[in-house]
């Protein structure tokens, strides 16, 4: 069944822009990107959209729709209203580009700031061998598509530019929590505490665990549940349990 | 029709009469080289609901516990009960329980309501509550009120300085929340006696009693402290074959912590007034044997 839909479609680049209003046909089981490219094939051929593989693993096509982030290629018109319009925006944290696209870099200068794996040194190339309860954790984080709807729905950023430059954001705090679980990670034993930096570096602190992250997460990663929070009370065992320090003391004496 | 939208406020620029509500130009999701849009969010659904009901919910209990605890004091034990609120009792001036959990260590000096010894500690377990931090957050604080919709805070540091560094308390208020939980047990077994305190008996408050504690149990033990206490700090889940079985256990808890808080939360709510209902002469405990 096909009909006409409404849309408010987000135009312009840094210096301004507004809201300009289509009416583009919607076919059965269509989603929203299949109408922005309709639009860009119909009325609005400059119009600027990044997109990649339509499957929802290329994390190209993040925005916002009916004030939502969201991916592009991942919205069922279905599931929207189709008596009212649908508004689609750039994602609001980032600076634009033009158009729906987005400057995203903010992400991978984090992204560098997050020490990578360290090779334990006992070990070669090929030689690593891990149990799989050991690393299921970690593989759940791994599934991230890089997508940054969870970046931007973070009001730790996107409600204070100012906490750009301290707080890493979910992504990344989850990366931080990646390492951490992961079996053979040596950074411990050259001087780097992971659970020390993500708060003292990335700024886990900052988290309030209201839960838009895994709302948003179009893998249905449980960002927050299963790594902010774990992530939570490993820099609790290092800054504010006594007890625990007592017992690493009394280990490491031994 | 066109919306016209006015582009991003340059600091030192005045702010307009027409500015939007919320965040004020040049802030948040205003700032400079952000799409320009006036609206602090475009969302059309009731994104308002669920901090409304939540906060709704959360003042109900504080208004109702709050009245309890300080004036519910003699209607608190209704034999062969004990209030949730009440237990254990610490001090001298606790209605007399038969083998309750009644011990007097405040001593006499103690005027005010017992309740208010015991419930900082379920208190400060529930305000820790990574669940409960959440909820309020969201309800009370606007921190954000949804997700994708601004808040109206001019500044923000999160968990990062004094009060709300203090959150990072909450496996001591587990620690407390596993001893409490096992007075409430106690007095659950104490529930299948008859009013006169004979065992092997049970009546409808016996089942509220027990319901109360099945849910207090579940949810401290989907406490996400106690994840990480049991098994979530471990490395290598393979060495520790029973702490890794442990956790997988309180994982699946630890899913349905936000049911079990509420279902917990309500239940208590409710031993309470079933106790109060029956000190105060409503009705009598309907036995079943």
């Amino acid at each position: 069944m096909s009909y006409q839909a409404n849309f408010r479609v987000w135009r312009g680049d840094s210096s301004g822009g507004s809201l300009e209003p289509y009416q583009v046909e919607v076919n059965e089981g269509e989603v929203v990107l299949d109408i922005v490219h309709r639009l860009q094939a119909t009325q609005a051929p400059d119009l600027a959209v990044r997109w990649n593989c339509k499957a929802g693993k290329c994390g190209s096509c993040s925005a916002e729709v009916n004030g939502r982030p969201r991916l592009l290629c991942m919205t069922r018109m279905s599931t929207l209203p189709a008596d009212e319009p649908v508004t689609i925006t750039p994602m609001r944290t980032f600076p634009v580009l033009r158009d729906l696209v987005t400057d995203v870099s903010f992400n991978y200068t984090k992204a560098r700031e997050v020490p990578s794996f360290v090779p334990p040194p006992d070990l070669k190339p090929g030689q690593y061998r891990m149990q799989q309860e050991d690393v299921n954790r970690s593989q759940e984080f791994r599934k991230c598509i890089e997508c940054f709807l969870c970046q931007n729905t973070c009001h730790v950023v996107r409600d204070h530019e100012e906490n750009k430059p301290a707080f890493s954001g979910p992504r990344f705090l989850m990366r931080v929590a990646e390492l951490d679980m992961h079996p053979l990670d040596a950074a411990a034993e050259g001087g780097l505490d992971r659970k020390r930096s993500a708060q003292e570096e990335h700024g886990l602190g900052m988290c309030n665990i209201t839960k838009c992250c895994t709302e948003v997460c179009p893998e249905h990663i449980k960002i927050t549940d299963n790594a902010l929070i774990p992530l939570k009370e490993r820099a609790v065992d290092r800054k504010y349990d006594p007890l625990v320090w007592l017992g690493s003391v009394i280990r490491r004496r031994k | 029709m066109t919306t016209e939208i006015r582009p991003p406020q340059q600091p030192g620029e005045p702010q307009s009469a027409a500015a939007p509500s919320g965040p004020a130009p040049g802030r948040g999701v205003h700032s400079p080289g952000r799409a320009a849009i006036a609206a602090r969010h475009l969302r059309t659904d009731r994104w308002w609901a669920s901090p409304a009901l939540t906060g709704f919910g959360l003042l109900a209990f504080i208004g109702y516990s709050t009245w309890r605890a300080f004036f519910g004091l003699h209607t608190a034990y209704a034999a062969p009960y004990v209030s949730p609120f009440y237990s254990p009792c610490l001090a001298a001036n606790c209605p007399a329980m038969k083998s309750g959990a009644d011990w007097a260590l405040f001593g006499s000096w103690w005027q005010l309501s017992p309740a208010l010894i015991v419930l900082i500690f379920p208190l400060g377990f529930r305000l820790t509550c990574y669940y409960y931090r959440k909820a309020y957050y969201r309800a009370f604080w606007s921190s954000p009120p949804a997700c994708a919709v601004a808040e109206p805070h001019a500044s923000y540091s999160g968990e990062t300085r004094f009060p709300l560094i203090l959150q990072n308390i909450h496996r001591y208020f587990f620690y407390f929340a596993i001893v409490v939980a096992g007075i409430l047990t106690y007095d659950a077994v104490l529930a299948w006696r008859n009013p006169a305190g004979q065992w092997g008996h049970a009546g409808v408050g016996t089942l509220v009693l027990l319901a109360n504690i099945v849910l207090i149990w579940a949810y401290t033990l989907s406490c996400h402290s106690c994840r990480h206490i049991v098994g979530g700090r471990l490395r290598h889940f393979s060495k520790h074959p029973v702490r890794y079985r442990m956790w997988n256990l309180v994982g699946k808890l630890n899913a349905r912590h936000m049911q079990l808080a509420w279902a917990s939360l309500i239940s208590v709510g409710v031993a309470d007034l079933y106790v109060y209902l029956l000190a105060s002469g409503a009705f009598t405990d309907p036995r079943i044997f």
